[in-house]
């Protein structure tokens, strides 16, 4: 049994009258520690998607099995706790709690998991030294650059260790440089063994994973898998997007998008 | 935990827009404020009526005639009497009862020398009075039966009228005039201060029979009797007993009402407890519309933050908030609003009071809040907070995940 199984999902938006098919009838499966991206044009259903397998939303029709659970059977209290101990979720516009210390953004999830306070403290701690913020622990949101908001961002996905981490345009707010970092910390985590999925239409940022689900007007358009299966799940130790590039033959940066 | 961490989040909420949570509050602050000064005020004044009546004790009694208003028609209306001499069949023949006074008032003016006063009353009284009313002499003596039984010339003066009528540091033997009479000066009576705008040093005490020979051949049919039960327990007997014995001296029959009222401290002590009880609660009724409308003001900021914050609630269900999270962040948030209100109105509410009855004229008692008070205007601040923080909380808490985080 997959980790993700979607089975003729549709997601309909009814405007005014005008129906608006954001996913017309998608059919995926993704196991555990694969690494993901979704790719398409902008309204191809990219975040519609995300956001069902994050549990926000729901689909008009189909089936969205998480763990061979159809999570549209799962009341409020069950869907939180999903979202809260199973899925990590990083938006691209951040969404960080403002004026609010890293610390206390990070250790969000795990006020709702109900952990004890000094524990609490102790995971965020840790989760934001993974990131490489373990010198910004008491800056508030607003005095962070926007990498270093997107890496207490992932912390805060990570912090209760949760099997799968989405993306929403991770880097989309961030530049070449700091989306690279990015995109390394992802490498990382997937190296640890966590699956990820993330949006994206930038190739350079698909380039990083192993499989890539292109969408064009809310149905998968292609499903490629670019390196062998099952992923990496040692690490290699720091790797350069060229070496990547080269390795799986992808499209050189320069004629990205 | 989660209870402590949503109070954080509301005190941190409630800072960052401080002045918007202060104005917000200004409904719940004056509200509390007016309940808490009336209060403090009143009770301030019925913590004082409360002592200065325990100060004669629950044995005590005062008989007074009373004018009989529903006697049938034809009945030739008798003229109602109340003389010393019930007083002294009291003393005999009620058990129970050890010291009575009977008590004549007059408005007579004093002089000394080329000085005039006039002190609130002129009382005729017997040696028992200090006993009974509570009330010592503070330099010289009190009456002694024989002034009485001898209609001596002789007064005890309040420290007021030593005061106006300027007798100097040494009262004691100066010749005054009580009207025509002249009369010595045999003490004073210990200063009791001013109390309901009566002043409790203001008076002349002269014998009763004295005082009978002054005041005119009539005075003597309407006396006061004030007497002391010799235990509380038995107060109500001693009541039972003098009642029975004026209705016998007096020639009452069965249906003829009673011609003079027995009033005891105790009903004293009731009757002006409720009306002010009753000043309270109207006006608490009246100040509690305040508070509504605070509540309102609290659930229209509360509305406001749940939409300025609708990303942040789309957040924090994305990271596994439960509906009933953001129903109890949202619903602390407003009750520690209303709360902090009601603190600010408190500490505002008891200067008031203080300030108030520091200015009210004469010895005004200082403001006194209860702790019932107290306990009252926070429970009702908290309700205050539920009533109308429950509708914006929950409001709060149905969003839905994925709209709240997509709200521009
Ligand atoms: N809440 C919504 N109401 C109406 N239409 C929506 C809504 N969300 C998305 N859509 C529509 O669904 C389509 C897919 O949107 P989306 O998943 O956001 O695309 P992408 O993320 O790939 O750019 C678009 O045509 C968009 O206009
Ligand atoms: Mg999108």
């Amino acid at each position: 049994m997959a980790l993700i199984d979607v089975v003729g999902v549709r997601k309909t938006y009814d405007m005014g009258g005008d129906l608006v098919h954001a996913l017309d009838g998608v059919d995926m499966s993704i196991e555990a520690g694969e690494y993901v991206a979704i790719m398409g044009a902008s309204g191809s259903g990219k975040s519609t998607m995300m956001n069902l397998l994050g549990c926000l939303d729901t689909p008009s029709s189909g089936h969205y099995l998480l763990d061979g659970v159809a999570v549209e059977t799962l009341d409020d209290q069950e869907l939180a706790r999903i979202r809260n101990r199973k899925i990590g979720i990083v938006f691209q516009s951040f969404n960080l709690l403002a004026r609010t210390s890293a610390l206390k953004n990070v250790e969000l999830p795990l006020v709702y998991a109900g952990r004890p306070r000094r524990e609490r403290r102790d995971l965020a701690i840790r989760a934001l030294e993974r990131v490489g913020l373990g010198d910004r622990l008491e800056h508030r949101s607003n005095e962070l650059s926007g990498g270093q908001r997107q890496r207490v961002a992932i912390a805060r996905a990570l912090v209760n260790e949760p099997s799968i981490l989405l993306a929403d345009e991770p880097t989309g707010n961030l530049d070449s440089r700091t989306s690279e970092e990015i995109m390394a910390l992802f490498d990382e985590l997937h190296g640890a063994g966590n699956t990820i999925i993330l949006v994206t239409h930038e190739d350079e940022v698909a380039s990083h994973a192993h499989r890539v689900i292109t969408l064009r007007d809310g149905s998968i358009l292609e499903d490629r898998r670019r390196s062998p299966v099952p992923p990496r799940i040692s690490a290699l130790g720091p790797t350069t997007p060229e070496d990547r590039a080269e390795l799986l033959g992808a499209v050189s940066p320069s004629e990205a998008g | 935990m989660l209870f402590f961490d949503n109070l954080l989040t509301a005190f941190e909420s409630l800072r960052t827009n401080l002045m918007r949570s202060m104005l917000t509050t200004l409904g719940i602050i004056i509200g509390t404020a007016a309940v808490i000064a009336v209060v403090s005020i009143v009770q301030g004044l019925q913590y004082l009526i409360s002592t200065q009546l325990q100060g004669v004790g629950a044995t005590y009694m005062i008989v007074v005639p009373k004018i009989n208003q529903n006697q049938g028609a034809g009945v030739v209306t008798r003229q109602v009497k109340l003389t010393w001499d019930d007083g002294q069949a009291i003393l005999e023949r009620v058990p129970g009862v050890d010291m009575i006074t009977p008590l004549v008032a007059g408005p007579l003016a004093t002089k000394y020398r080329d000085r005039q006063h006039q002190p609130d009353f002129v009382l005729g009284v017997n040696e028992d009075y200090p006993d009974v009313n509570n009330h010592t002499v503070d330099t010289g003596r009190f009456l002694s039966r024989l002034d009485v039984e001898r209609r001596r010339k002789v007064a005890v003066v309040g420290t007021k009228v030593v005061e106006e009528l300027r007798l100097g540091s040494d009262p004691i033997g100066k010749e005054i005039y009580v009207g025509n009479l002249p009369v010595t000066v045999v003490g004073v009576m210990e200063e009791r201060g001013q109390f309901l705008g009566s002043d409790n040093d203001n008076f002349v005490f002269i014998p009763f029979d004295t005082a009978l020979a002054v005041f005119g051949r009539h005075a003597g049919d309407q006396v006061q009797l004030r007497l002391q039960a010799s235990s509380a327990e038995i107060t109500s007997q001693v009541k039972e007993g003098v009642q029975q014995l004026l209705r016998r001296r007096h020639n009452l029959s069965e249906d003829q009402e009673d011609d003079f009222q027995i009033i005891l401290q105790d009903e004293l002590l009731d009757s002006v407890s409720s009306i002010l009880g009753g000043v309270t609660a109207v006006i608490g009724a009246v100040v509690s519309v305040a508070l509504v409308v605070g509540g309102i003001g609290i659930m229209n900021i509360m509305l406001v933050s749940v939409t300025e914050r609708t990303r942040e609630i789309g957040l924090r269900k994305s990271v596994g908030a439960r509906r009933q999270d953001i129903l109890m962040q949202f619903l602390i948030e407003a009750i520690t609003l209303s709360l902090i209100g009601g603190v600010i109105g408190l500490g505002l509410g008891y200067g008031i009071g203080a300030l108030v009855s520091s200015l009210l004229p004469g010895d005004w008692p200082p403001a006194h809040v209860p702790m019932w008070a107290v306990a009252l205007a926070f429970g009702f601040c908290s309700l205050v907070g539920v009533v109308f923080g429950i509708y914006p909380a929950s409001k709060a808490a149905r969003l839905d995940p994925i709209d709240a985080l997509r709200y521009e």
